[in-house]
């Protein structure tokens, strides 16, 4: 089966004027991982708040499997949210909140699970993401790749279908970097989940994408295979990479 | 943008600055209806109100009792030089109250927790938002209006009166020992002329003035740090314009209010 499990029709979005998507196309394949590439300012997060329905388009459909999400109200949204999972770029972790009270919020607020299944459930997705143990402590108390980890733990703890993930590598050093691609992809393992990654790590995204799309003008312009897009002639791919390095 | 003459100029920037603030009072009063409907709308959530009032509480407490102190000892100064001139400084217990429970109290006490608590709500706020906290809560699936406005904006309005409660007290007892030490009023004296004439309406109508400071300090607050964007400058350019907002409207509905409760009292 290869139902779509995103597909954006024609999409526009503009900030005050300022164009950021110019009817932009793309489907997203049940259970792969796809990797939006694009210098920074393209729209890459606007994308991805988009799919979530935290922003609305301008303009065309947002299709979550098989649903339009444009048209939801707030209220409407949520049960779209409860499949969609997002880390997003800084974590946006809740600095009041404990690590496991951060784990546990989706928990409190999606289901009626209790005390003792939620302690269960948080400690179950920690440790999938290789961070027992750190319950208690604060978001303050964790390094950069500490909280985007406890962020994917939150993320994923009502084992969303599709999981987004903002620039999930930018800023932290080459073990963390290898420690969230190895995720990513343990994470499509493990849970069977559609993987949406936007970055301009280029190097990461060759590595653990089934496919990768160039993002430039408001637009998708291109896709295809990692391989496809270092061995072809000329791609667009090539020529963000020459230009980004 | 291309040299104008001088009336135009002047008409296209106040016509833009006119636009704008009219935009912003929009948002404020679509902010302020959904405040309501989710405060209303249950589940009533006790715990994060309780907090915020304690925090809130907390925050204010000194400097709103040294406030309120002094402003009692110089007001009690001002009206007995100006009483003693028709030897009538045995009132001065009554001016000072009235002054204190009517006027000074609950404005003085709106202006300081508007400075503290209101510009320290926006900075929380705008904080969250810049860290995408905020998108993350309605990813996650909860109302951050629910979440984060709605505790903040009712324990303004609930704290305010508290503090104001305390203000009046602290005030007149400031106003009692200048008046006994400074003017030889014996104390009993001072406190006979408050029991004798002070009402209760002089007690409500400025507590009830003090729920809608409260709830324009809260609403402002909110307001001014969900709509940070650009980062840490922004948080300081919001936390600045909170301080200001919401003292010049406390200032300005004060009046209003005053009127009303007036009115209010001439009709009970
Ligand atoms: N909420 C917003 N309000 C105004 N402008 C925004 C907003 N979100 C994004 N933008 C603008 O849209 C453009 C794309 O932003 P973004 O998607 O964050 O870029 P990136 O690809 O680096 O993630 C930027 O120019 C940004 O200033
Ligand atoms: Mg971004």
């Amino acid at each position: 089966m290869t139902a779509r499990a995103i597909e954006l029709c024609r999409l526009y979005k503009a900030f005050n004027g300022n164009q950021v998507l110019q009817g932009l196309d793309l489907a997203i394949e049940a259970g792969e991982i796809l990797t939006i590439l694009g210098g920074s300012g393209t729209g890459k997060s606007v994308l991805l708040k988009l799919i979530i329905g935290l922003l609305k388009p301008d303009a065309g459909q947002v299709l979550v499997e098989g649903e339009d999400i444009v048209p939801l109200q707030e209220e409407e949204l949520l049960k779209v949210r409860r499949k969609v999972g997002m880390l997003f770029q800084g974590a946006a972790l809740f600095d009041s909140l404990s690590v496991k009270e951060n784990v546990a919020f989706p928990l409190r607020e999606h289901t009626r699970m209790t005390e003792a299944e939620i302690r269960d459930r948080v400690a179950e997705v920690l440790a999938l993401v290789g961070m027992s143990g750190v319950e208690e402590k604060l978001p303050s108390e964790l390094s950069g790749g500490m909280r985007k980890r406890v962020g994917l733990a939150r993320a994923v703890a009502l084992t969303p279908r599709i999981v987004l993930y903002d620039e999930p590598t930018t800023g932290l050093d080459p073990r963390n970097v290898d420690k969230i691609n190895e995720l990513i992809t343990d994470l499509r393992a493990k849970l069977h989940v559609t993987s949406v990654v936007v970055t301009h790590d280029i190097q990461s995204a060759l590595r653990i994408s089934d496919r990768v799309a160039l993002i430039s003008e408001g637009r998708i312009a291109e896709t295809g295979t990692p391989a496809e897009i270092t061995q072809a002639e000329h791609s667009a791919v090539q020529e963000f990479l020459a230009g980004h390095l | 943008m291309k040299a104008t003459g001088f009336p135009q100029g002047l008409f296209l920037v106040l016509g833009g600055r006119a636009t704008e603030l009219l935009g912003q009072l929009g948002d404020v009063a679509l902010l302020t209806g959904r405040t309501f409907y989710y405060a209303l709308k249950p589940p009533y959530e006790l715990r994060p109100l309780l907090q915020q009032m304690d925090h809130i509480g907390v925050k204010s407490l000194s400097i709103c009792g040294i406030a309120a102190v002094f402003t009692g000892l110089v007001l009690a100064l001002q009206t007995s030089y100006g009483l003693a001139r028709f030897g009538a400084k045995a009132y001065v217990g009554i001016v000072v109250s009235l002054s204190m429970v009517r006027e000074l109290g609950p404005v003085l006490t709106a202006l300081l927790v508007g400075g503290r608590v209101g510009s320290g709500i926006t900075a929380e706020i705008g904080a969250m938002k810049v860290t995408e906290q905020i998108d993350a809560m309605r990813a996650l699936g909860a109302n951050y209006i629910k979440k984060l406005v709605v505790p903040r904006v009712l324990s303004t309005m609930l704290v305010l009166p508290l503090l104001t409660v305390l203000a009046d007290v602290l005030g007149i007892m400031g106003g009692m020992i200048i008046s006994q030490y400074e003017f030889h009023v014996e104390s009993h004296l001072y406190m006979n002329t408050i029991w004798r004439n002070l009402r209760l309406a002089d007690l409500l109508s400025g507590l009830g003035k003090t729920v809608v400071f409260g709830f324009l300090i809260g609403i402002v607050g909110c307001y001014n740090g969900l709509e940070v964007s650009g980062g840490t400058e922004g948080i300081g350019r919001a936390t600045t314009a909170t301080v200001v907002t919401s003292a010049i409207l406390v200032l300005i509905s004060d009046f209003f209010l005053t009127k009303f409760f007036w009115w209010l009292e001439i009709l009970v």
